[in-house]
């Protein structure tokens, strides 16, 4: 009976386990390095696998051959030793500290001093410099020089909410897509600086071998140098909050002449978002507008409905603040009024104002006032917003 | 005192019955019964949380709970694991055992020892509570910021950040009183003839822990606090807009949290040579070696701290320097390695429950020991920090290298404390099962980590399935199998074969040399070791 169980609960564990053979792309080790340091922290990681397992294999290997022949059921007679006894002995009981020794500090210890200090030479012979920003939960990417110098953009993760709650099928690439992917010339050496607008982050892509933390109120600096054209898919990998899992960064690498295309008309595109700030829109634009901007990045924490999640995360259906004044009769923003909030931000809510564009603002701030069971019936104009700046 | 009035005092003491007696009681094995009872409670409440976490990880998507349920359950798991199950497991033995095993009447602070152990159920209550009163409505849950607290997430975070503070005071307290005891009973009360070189290597490992947490805990005290006042009177330690650095928080806390992980272990490196000498029937190996080595671990486990963080950002002599410091833990640690295997080697080997426990222990230890090895590479950390890699790594050394320890003892030494032998065929299955599920659970979680699985993520990428689903199922038996343990335990308690005073074969030392299991007194007349 108990036997008849227990084959089934292996022909059940047996089911579970066996679409795994399917799937033959996944992975045992680091994903295929694209960036030099990548490729010298998976040799340096293959050489000290090794080094380790050899030392487990040795050892345990010593622990089975006393555990088999060292035995009462065998007749073995215990020996009373309690140390080394003789010069000689002792000598032999040293030789495993003295290989240690070699391990620690000259087998592995000096590729790791090489490793290290290349690593953080973030500055000889940088062709460009990013500055990274993390924030909860987005990344922004700025161009500091080179072609592409003044874009600067919010990267979001683009996976659909109905994915992450099985009520649809997942991509491929489920939880690591985004919008506004960052695009890198091939070749070049970039200097990467990082910092974060409320919590510590971490931006990490696998292949490029660089991790460093975000960290609000200072610079960290790291490097990557792609050696092939490609897309490359990471996520933050310090706890940051709920979003943490959701928080892809995204790395298109492309060759120096597409990167210098891509820039140009990325400026294009920027520059004719800006100028919507100066156009005047209707009301419904900008609601049809801020929907998407609202579910982007307002969602997830005030819910799509607007109920929010409260006490942490009010909502905004019926919200004093969504529902009250924006702007003063002398047309200044409220103090902590609507577009004071969202552009300034107060706890855990962000500031917006250097994450969205004033298009972006206005259009989101008029959807949450006609939208989410609102009805307030004004408007907030990009250059209203662009004028509070 | 002649033998009639000692008789006359055991049976009519005047210590209250029932609830009162166990609140009131000033009696190291009563005390030690009550730490050990607790940390076996949380041991459940603990591994339950982890269950629901290993269940939302079963599949991609959010099934069970929202991020932030997530985000509390895995950071309160780590603290209910670390602070009210090892930690409460080894004061249990070292209040239960110390004085035995030194030939002591009782510790030497008995008042201390009641008020150190009746400080951790009010603290448990703390860290849990947040979890009760958002069901009504009260405050956003429990802590979610993982067991680290850092600032400025943990500045951000709700009331359970409080709560945990404040219960992180109470275990601090209970700590330093619980380690001030030890010390004190360890220095002045030990049998005439037993120098500090005679003494039993659990009392050393206790020893080296005690003035580990003496040392650390307030500095951990003081980091809470300094978040508690950023949190709550304005102050701007950790943010940088007032001229503070989020960084110094980890500092602080890893300054404690080194220490902690050898304060977790040293009381189990210091009883597992005593069980692999009583089931080898052969004498510790190297003693002097291991005291000299457990004492060097001491002082290096409290200059290393900076490699949790090696991705934070330090200046190259910095990271240098931490690198190195972090791999000459392994020469001492190596030291004992070798004198745990010469004690078995050429001994005459028994594998009741306690040896199986303790020779796997020194086995999966070993590869915990070996990948923190690997971990302390500056540039290979960058692409494990934070990764499943470090999860696997810190089980290897914190569930098999801690808790399967304790395990070890309280098989070992649950027929002297409860006079009943346990039943030797659950044991096994009970190892069997440990050893096969936990080692099921953590490899795969090694291979996540490689492939770039951050850990504390409350849903992950397609590519990461397969091993997540291993694990979960792993992680499922083993923690079922742990009822075993449990029910074994408590059967054990009421009633079974009776246990003789040696109870094993091989055992050696003062313990076993008191009737199993001991009378309420024991050594009021202390013996004299030659």
């Amino acid at each position: 009976m108990a036997r008849l169980r227990i084959t089934r609960i292996w022909q059940c564990l047996l089911g579970a386990l066996l679409p795994l053979t399917a799937h033959a792309d996944y992975a045992w080790n680091f994903p295929k390095p694209v960036t030099p340091m990548a490729l010298d922290t998976l040799q340096v990681h293959n050489k000290f696998m090794i080094i380790v397992m050899v030392i487990f294999v040795v050892v345990l290997a010593i622990m089975i051959y006393s555990i088999v022949m060292h035995r009462k059921s065998r007749d073995y007679q215990p020996a009373g030793f309690t140390g080394p006894s003789t010069r000689a002995q002792l000598f032999w009981t040293l030789v495993p500290f003295a290989i240690l020794l070699y391990i620690d500090f000259i087998l592995m210890g000096i590729p790791a001093f090489h490793s290290v200090v290349a690593m953080e030479d973030t500055r000889t012979d940088a062709d460009m410099v990013i500055k990274v920003t993390g924030s909860q939960w987005r990344w922004q990417y700025e161009y500091l020089d080179g072609p592409a110098k003044g874009i600067s953009f919010v990267s979001n993760m683009t996976t659909p909410q109905e994915q992450i709650n099985n009520q649809a099928a997942k991509n491929p690439e489920y939880l690591l897509e985004v919008d506004n992917p960052l695009v890198l010339p091939t070749d070049k050496k970039v200097r990467v600086l990082l910092t974060s607008s409320d919590v510590i982050h971490n931006w990490w892509i696998p292949a490029f071998g660089a991790a460093r933390d975000a960290i609000p109120g200072f610079l960290r600096e790291t490097w990557v140098k792609i050696e092939e054209p490609g897309t490359f898919r990471g996520q933050c990998k310090e706890l940051c909050g709920k979003g943490h899992g959701f928080m892809p960064a995204v790395v298109i690498a492309k060759n120096e002449q597409d990167f210098t295309a891509w820039a140009t008309s990325k400026k294009a595109e920027l520059q004719a978002a800006a100028a919507g700030a100066d156009k005047e829109w209707t009301k419904e634009d900008l609601v049809a507008n801020g929907k998407g901007i609202y579910e982007k990045n307002c969602a997830v924490c005030h819910q799509v409905g607007g109920q929010g999640l409260p006490p942490a995360f009010p909502a905004l259906t019926g919200s004093k603040i969504a529902t009250g004044p924006v702007l003063d009769k002398d047309n200044k923003m409220v103090k902590d009024g609507h577009l004071d909030r969202v552009m300034n931000g107060k706890g855990v809510m962000p500031a917006w104002k250097g994450i969205l564009n004033d298009t972006e603002i206005a259009s989101v701030i008029t959807y949450e006032r006609n939208a989410l069971g609102n009805s307030v019936g004004d408007m907030l104009q990009p250059a209203q917003v662009k004028a509070m700046r | 005192m002649s033998y009639s009035t000692t008789v006359d005092h055991e049976e009519h003491h005047d210590h209250p019955s029932g609830m009162l007696r166990w609140l009131t009681t000033t009696n190291h094995k009563d005390i030690g019964t009550m730490y050990l009872t607790f940390s076996l409670i949380m041991f459940m409440v603990g591994g339950a949380m982890i269950m629901a976490v290993r269940a939302e990880l079963f599949q991609p998507g959010l099934q069970l709970m929202h991020p932030e349920f997530y985000n509390q359950l895995i950071g309160v798991h780590a603290l209910v694991m670390i602070f009210a199950a090892l930690m409460p497991a080894a004061t249990g033995f070292a209040n239960w055992m110390l004085p035995l095993q030194i030939g002591a009447p009782d510790m030497a602070l008995p008042r201390l020892n009641n008020w150190g152990f009746w400080l951790l159920p009010p603290a448990a209550i703390l860290l849990t509570l947040p979890f009760t009163l958002a069901l009504f409505g009260i405050g956003d849950g429990a802590i979610a910021t993982g067991w680290t607290f850092y600032a400025p997430l943990s500045v951000q975070g709700g009331i359970g950040v409080d709560f945990a503070i404040f219960a992180v005071h109470l275990l601090g307290i209970s700590s330093v009183m619980g380690s001030i005891n030890i010390i004190v009973t360890i220095f002045n009360m030990r049998a005439p003839g037993m120098t500090l070189m005679k003494l039993p290597l659990f009392a050393w490992g206790w020893l080296i822990t005690a003035f580990l947490l003496i040392a650390t805990i307030p500095v951990l005290a003081g980091a809470v606090t300094m978040l508690l006042t950023d949190r709550h009177f304005g102050t701007h330690f950790f943010d940088a807009a007032g001229g503070g650095d989020p960084i110094l928080f980890q500092h602080l806390f890893w300054f404690f949290g080194h220490p902690e992980v050898y304060i977790l272990l040293l009381p189990v490196w210091g009883f597992i040579p005593q069980i692999l000498s009583t089931f080898a029937r052969k004498p510790i190996y190297g003693y002097k070696a291991q005291v000299y080595s457990l004492c060097a671990i001491g002082v290096l486990s409290v200059v290393v701290w900076a490699h949790h963080f090696f991705t934070a950002g330090m200046p190259v002599p910095a990271l240098l320097y931490f690198m190195y410091s972090t791999m000459a833990i392994s020469l001492p640690l190596a030291v004992l390695f070798y004198c745990w295997i010469a004690t078995i080697w050429r001994g005459s080997m028994t594998f009741e429950t306690p040896m199986l426990f303790a020779i796997g222990w020194i086995i999966l230890f070993g590869i915990g020991g070996l990948t923190g090895l690997v971990l302390a590479d500056v540039a290979a950390d960058a692409q494990y920090h934070h990764t499943y890699f470090v999860v696997a790594h810190f089980h290897y050394t914190l569930f098999a290298g801690g808790i399967m320890g304790i395990m070890a003892g309280v098989y070992y030494w649950l027929p002297k404390m409860t006079g009943h032998m346990y039943n030797e065929k659950l044991g096994k299955l009970h190892f069997w099962l440990t050893a096969i599920s936990f080692n099921l659970t953590f490899i795969p979680q090694f291979f996540l980590g490689l492939a770039g699985m951050p850990r504390r993520i409350p849903d992950y990428a397609l590519q990461f399935s397969e091993f997540n689903m291993i694990s979960s199922i792993a992680a499922f038996t083993l923690g079922l199998t742990q009822l075993l343990f449990v029910y074994n335990i408590v059967s054990c308690a009421r009633g079974g074969k009776k246990a003789t005073d040696k109870v094993w074969e091989g055992s050696n030392g003062l313990e076993w040399t008191l009737p199993s299991p001991p009378p309420y007194h024991t050594f009021n007349e202390q013996p004299v070791i030659r």
